[in-house]
């Protein structure tokens, strides 16, 4: 079958798409935005983390039919769609050095996204809690805690919740 | 496979009716899971989620009237106050991603004996009913105690839809307590619900995990109300004995009927469920009790 839909502000079709197929594998594997990345394929681990229709969920379990004509966000829509910089939490990943193995590291900055954008001043639990769902097995934990509360204090410092 | 796309709740139910074989999706955080590991290869795939009433709720008459497809991430931040219990266990469902796909209607349709869900619906009282439809015979409602038959069975005909389910708004504390590994991510090893129904006297109660099906505490719900009617604590408020909360305890333990599995053995199982037992009914109590001092 044919899916339509937008992805990152983008129109993007796929043609010979199997029913049973993931959005996942759609976005990583028909229409180039490979930043999405696959582990688990059953929602445990978050590295596939998008937004669909403004709300975060894991792509590898969204049936490519139901993305027919919505939106998504990957963490290729994070940057800015001009100059290609990196936006604040991406940037706040780099500098705390939140970043091992870099597999976990997508699905992290989309969810981290939503919540700086829900909550521009998150507590620890809130934090621990938003990413609970979202597995990095270098266990950097500790330095993804700190970019969240960087990025947190500088999207606060500019007074906006622009992540 | 064939991919179903009804663009409404008539269209829905001509497509099931037309392929009875298909497998509702919604939030996928189930059927999704089963496609990627080939477990499950369904004729076709019958998608809801351009169905929007499915993804609403009302309140009626004190009922909330729950569309089978409005996410936990929903649940939780709009109707805590009227289905406590079921919020408290939709928190604990999955992580945040899969709150905001996953669904009570995904839950009931997989009839899995771990499903959060089915613990607070069934302490929430015997009043709770499934509706569902078809195209042929229309609506029914299926009272929650004869909704699950077996491991992943339930009630629903082939050619039948989940349309919502029908819990009446509480009038007293809930509580759900759930076993696993950690806070996140779980499968329940084993959970419990609890519901103090004042307004006609009675206790529901749910156990997950630790059954061919979901099932309530008969036993323990009956003596629960018999020592609160003798001792007419529903009026006073006072305090339980702890050799109430024991009891309760022992009898929620007896109403299992766990196995050992991947997740824990039978006897751990059983051995959590007296435990969540005494700690949902003295959480619960508390609040009672708090709440007819501060009344009086």
């Amino acid at each position: 079958m044919r899916v339509a839909f937008t992805a990152n502000g983008r129109p993007v079709e796929a043609d010979d798409v199997w029913e049973g197929e993931s959005l996942l594998y759609v976005l990583r594997e028909r229409v180039g935005l490979p930043g999405s990345k696959n582990a688990c394929e059953q929602g445990e681990c978050g590295s596939c983390t998008v937004y669909l229709d403004g709300v975060p969920v894991c792509a590898c379990l969204v049936a490519a039919g139901q993305v027919q004509d919505r939106e998504v966000r990957t963490v290729e829509g994070l940057a800015d769609p001009v100059s290609g910089d990196v936006g604040v939490v991406q940037q706040a990943f780099l500098d705390a050095g939140a970043v091992q193995c870099g597999f976990c590291t997508p699905g992290l900055l989309v969810q981290t996204h939503a919540l700086l954008a829900r909550d521009p001043r998150p507590g620890d639990t809130d934090i621990r809690e938003a990413l609970s769902g979202n597995l990095c097995r270098c266990t950097g934990y500790e330095k993804i805690m700190d970019a969240v509360r960087l990025a947190s204090a500088r999207v606060s410092a500019q007074g906006r919740g622009q992540a | 496979m064939e991919f179903l796309r009804p663009a409404g709740w008539d269209e829905a139910l001509a497509a099931k009716a037309e392929c009875p074989t298909a497998l509702p999706i919604s939030g996928g955080t189930d059927v999704m899971v089963e496609i990627n590991f080939d477990v499950h290869r369904p004729a076709a795939l019958l998608d809801l989620n351009r169905v929007t009433e499915l993804a609403e709720w009302t309140i009626e008459d004190g009922v909330v009237r729950l569309g089978a497809a409005v996410p936990y991430a929903r649940i939780i931040e709009e109707l805590s106050g009227p289905l406590p219990g079921l919020a408290l266990a939709a928190h604990t469902v999955g992580s945040p991603q899969i709150r905001n796909r996953g669904t009570v209607g995904g839950n009931l349709g997989a009839a899995s004996p771990a499903g959060d869900s089915h613990p607070p619906l069934l302490a929430a009282g015997r009043d709770v009913a499934v509706e569902v439809a078809s195209r042929a015979r229309g609506t029914r409602l299926i009272p929650i105690d004869d909704f699950y038959l077996g491991v992943k069975r339930n009630a629903l005909a082939p050619d039948e839809l989940i349309r919502r389910v029908h819990v009446p708004v509480a009038d007293g504390p809930q509580q759900f307590s759930k076993i696993g590994t950690r806070n996140a991510m779980v499968i329940a090893v084993a959970a419990f619900g609890l519901a103090l129904h004042p307004r006609n006297r009675t206790v529901g109660t749910g156990i997950g995990s630790a059954a061919p099906t979901p099932r309530r505490a008969v036993e323990a719900e009956e003596y629960l109300r018999g020592v609160l009617e003798e001792q007419r604590l529903w009026e006073s408020g006072a305090p339980l004995g702890s050799e109430v909360v024991q009891r309760f305890g022992e009898l929620v333990r007896a109403a299992a009927a766990p196995i050992d599995d991947v997740r824990g053995t039978a006897d751990y199982r059983r051995h959590t469920l007296s435990v969540m037992a005494r700690r949902t009914l003295t959480w619960c109590w508390n609040d009672y009790g708090k709440q007819i001092r501060s009344a009086a």
